[in-house]
């Protein structure tokens, strides 16, 4: 029992940690310390770097949690199962 | 029928449904009262929470903000929706788990300290009564513009209704009110976001039309836009002019501070499991998305119209809206090279910024200002950026029933938020000081009693902030982010992902948090704001973004001290691994 919730947290923790690291690069990444280099290129009439400023790592964001509710769902069904047998 | 008529049927219907609302959904209980009867679907809680969040200054303020700072507003943009992954993926669903009423109430059970609980409380209070001073001067523009009627006729009235359903309803209340809300006011900012871009560029979504061309041409608006803007003396739209450090830490301070928001995070204690707080925080940022992404859109398009509307105008023929907003104070004009024509650029029209009016006339009939002219520029005009959004549907000739309907949804965005952090006021002080702390042997009627008193009082102050704006409001918004940060968000993380964190490490990691962080800002913004810029900021770092630093102070202590002193008792160890598991 202790060991399958000390696993759970593992999990949890490395779950937690990739998205942090796409929601880094998103953000802090592409719409600031890259940035001026992505302003190179130009997708329409946007900058590659100010889009990702003021639009695309809100886009990004919102996937994020939606993809941690989702492998979160699966963690903790699987937990159940495991808790049952 | 006139544009006021309509603001006022709008405001009307909109004050009408909330009451409605209020009545129907009366708070029975104290579970009722500080958490809706953790019932709340995690959809509504989405929207009440995207409400509960956008404040005046995200509605009236921010896309002002960004048209006049171009790419560097990018900060505000991250920084206030990338909280949210930091809320949901590190907070929510922990502080659900865990399962009482407020953040101190969690603070001052997992460090095993009623100093702990205190030092929260003291925190909350201030962060919420910051906060609330800028949405009751929200109101208060809102009702003098478009009502023409008296600011501190609007701010009572604001009051009156925030009263109603706060006190009546608790937290039960100002939910789905609060769901309301988020409909009124995200209606009212679509609306005329889209007939702008339509009228721009003719492409209905404006988070795609401000990247394409303009009507009739085929030069992409954002380079005609960083074209102007450069001709006229100001930096590129859509390049940086901060530092990519300043950048960097005051997003990062926005971020977390988001995070450790208490009017945010109680939200999620409203949803009936784990899970349901996980996905609530979903639905909540894809709600206030809506919004960020629509603002920066908004933005530009504004700062284009404002310059091509008036630009070279003769003050006697100018648009209607630039009268209007100079008679509110919002905006001046000072001709200082005498040709009778508005000449906007770079630099401030006047000196000490701020105009001061006379009752006298101009030669074009403009009010005249006392202020000295700034003559080390062009600029002949002074605008409030807090006007922007308020005035563009005017500037784009929009009809009057969109104005109507963008005054409603600024006095919704106000109020919602006004009433969330009425609640984590009044519920920390009913629960946290008086039950938890100083008054233990009241009871549960008692206690509901005293959490309506302290509503009251609340609003009641938060009025007296409306009606008497402290001078300091716009420059202690950082205070609020930064202290959360500094704050808040290290002592909950780390309550929660490292169990081996004592009192003593969380105490001291908070006050040191505190300490550093508000006195950075009170030095800058106060003391000595003569010497506010980038040469004397520790590391090239603003006071909006000195957050940061605290944060990381707060985490330094909190560990040192922790290993220092000894391990927290069992139960609470106990406790931690009881809200880890789902």
């Amino acid at each position: 029992m202790k060991r399958k919730s000390d696993q759970y947290w593992r999990s949890n923790i490395k779950i937690v940690f990739s998205l942090l690291i796409v929601w880094f690069i998103a953000s802090f990444g592409f719409g600031i310390l890259f940035s001026d280099s992505l302003d190179q290129i130009k997708i329409g009439g946007f900058k590659l770097g100010f889009w990702f400023a003021q639009q695309g790592s809100i886009y990004v964001f919102v996937v994020i949690i939606f993809l941690y509710v989702w492998l979160m769902k699966r963690l903790d069904r699987k937990l159940s199962e495991e808790e049952d047998i | 029928m006139t544009t006021q008529l309509l603001t006022y049927i709008f405001v009307g219907i909109s004050f009408g449904l909330y009451i409605g609302i209020a009545l129907w959904s009366r708070a029975q209980s104290t579970n009722d009262f500080y958490v809706a009867g953790k019932g709340v679907h995690p959809v509504a809680n989405g929207m009440a929470t995207a409400a509960d969040w956008m404040s005046a200054a995200s509605f009236l303020s921010m896309a002002g903000l960004i048209a006049f700072l171009g790419k560097d507003g990018s900060v505000y943009l991250m920084g206030w929706t990338g909280g949210y992954v930091l809320l949901a993926l590190l907070l929510a669903p922990y502080l659900r788990k865990f399962g009482k009423f407020t953040v101190p109430d969690f603070i001052g059970e997992r460090y095993y300290s009623k100093t702990a609980r205190k030092l929260a409380v003291i925190c909350l209070i201030f962060i919420s009564f910051t906060y609330i001073a800028g949405q009751m001067r929200g109101v208060g523009i809102v009702f003098s513009r478009f009502l023409e009627v008296d600011i501190n006729t609007g701010v009572i009235v604001g009051m009156a209704i925030v009263f109603f359903y706060a006190v009546l309803g608790g937290m039960k209340g100002i939910t789905y009110t609060q769901v309301a809300q988020y409909c009124v006011l995200i209606f009212a900012y679509l609306v005329p976001a889209i007939f702008i871009s339509i009228l721009m560029t003719g492409n209905p979504v404006p988070q795609i039309g401000f990247g394409s061309t303009m009507v009739d041409s085929d030069i992409y608006l954002l380079d005609k836009l960083d074209q102007v803007t450069k001709d006229l003396g100001f930096a590129a739209y859509t390049e940086n002019v901060k530092s990519n450090i300043d950048i960097f830490c005051i997003t990062a301070a926005l971020m977390f501070g988001t995070a450790g928001l208490p009017h945010v995070i109680v939200r999620f204690f409203t949803v009936p499991s784990v899970g349901a707080a996980r996905q609530s925080a979903g639905y909540a940022l894809i709600f206030i998305a809506l919004l960020y992404t629509t603002a920066p859109a908004v933005s530009a398009f504004a700062r284009m119209n404002l310059i091509d509307s008036i630009q070279d105008q003769p003050y006697s023929t100018s648009p209607s809206w630039f009268k209007n907003w100079e008679e509110i104070g919002l905006i001046a004009w000072k001709d200082k090279n005498q040709d009778g024509r508005i000449q906007y650029s770079s630099g401030d029209a006047l000196e000490e910024t701020k105009p001061k009016y006379t009752s006298d006339r101009g030669d074009s009939g403009e009010r005249i200002v006392e202020n000295n002219p700034n003559l080390s520029n062009e600029n002949e005009i002074y605008i409030d950026r807090d006007i922007i959004v308020l005035a563009n549907p005017e500037i784009a000739q929009l009809p009057g029933w969109v104005i109507a309907l963008v005054a409603a949804g600024g006095l919704a965005a106000a109020l919602s938020t006004a009433a969330g952090l009425l609640l984590v006021i009044s519920s920390s002080v009913s629960h946290d000081l008086l039950k938890k702390t100083y008054m233990p042997n009241i009871t549960e009627k008692q206690e509901l009693k005293y959490a309506r008193i302290a509503a009251a009082v609340a609003i009641g102050i938060a009025g007296i902030f409306g009606i008497y704006p402290p001078a300091f409001v716009a420059q202690v918004v950082a205070f609020a982010f930064g202290l959360a940060a500094a704050t808040f968000f290290p002592a909950l993380f780390l309550g929660i992902f490292y169990k081996r964190l004592n009192k003593e490490g969380a105490i001291a990691g908070m006050l040191g948090g505190l300490l550093f962080t508000a006195s950075y800002i009170i030095y800058f913004k106060f003391i000595n704001p003569g010497i506010n810029n980038s040469d004397y900021w520790l590391m090239g770092v603003s006071p909006e973004g000195i957050g940061s630093f605290g944060m990381i102070l707060n985490f330094i202590l909190a560990l040192g001290i922790s290993s220092l002193t000894s391990p927290p008792p069992d139960e609470v160890s106990d406790m931690v691994d009881e809200i880890r598991q789902p």
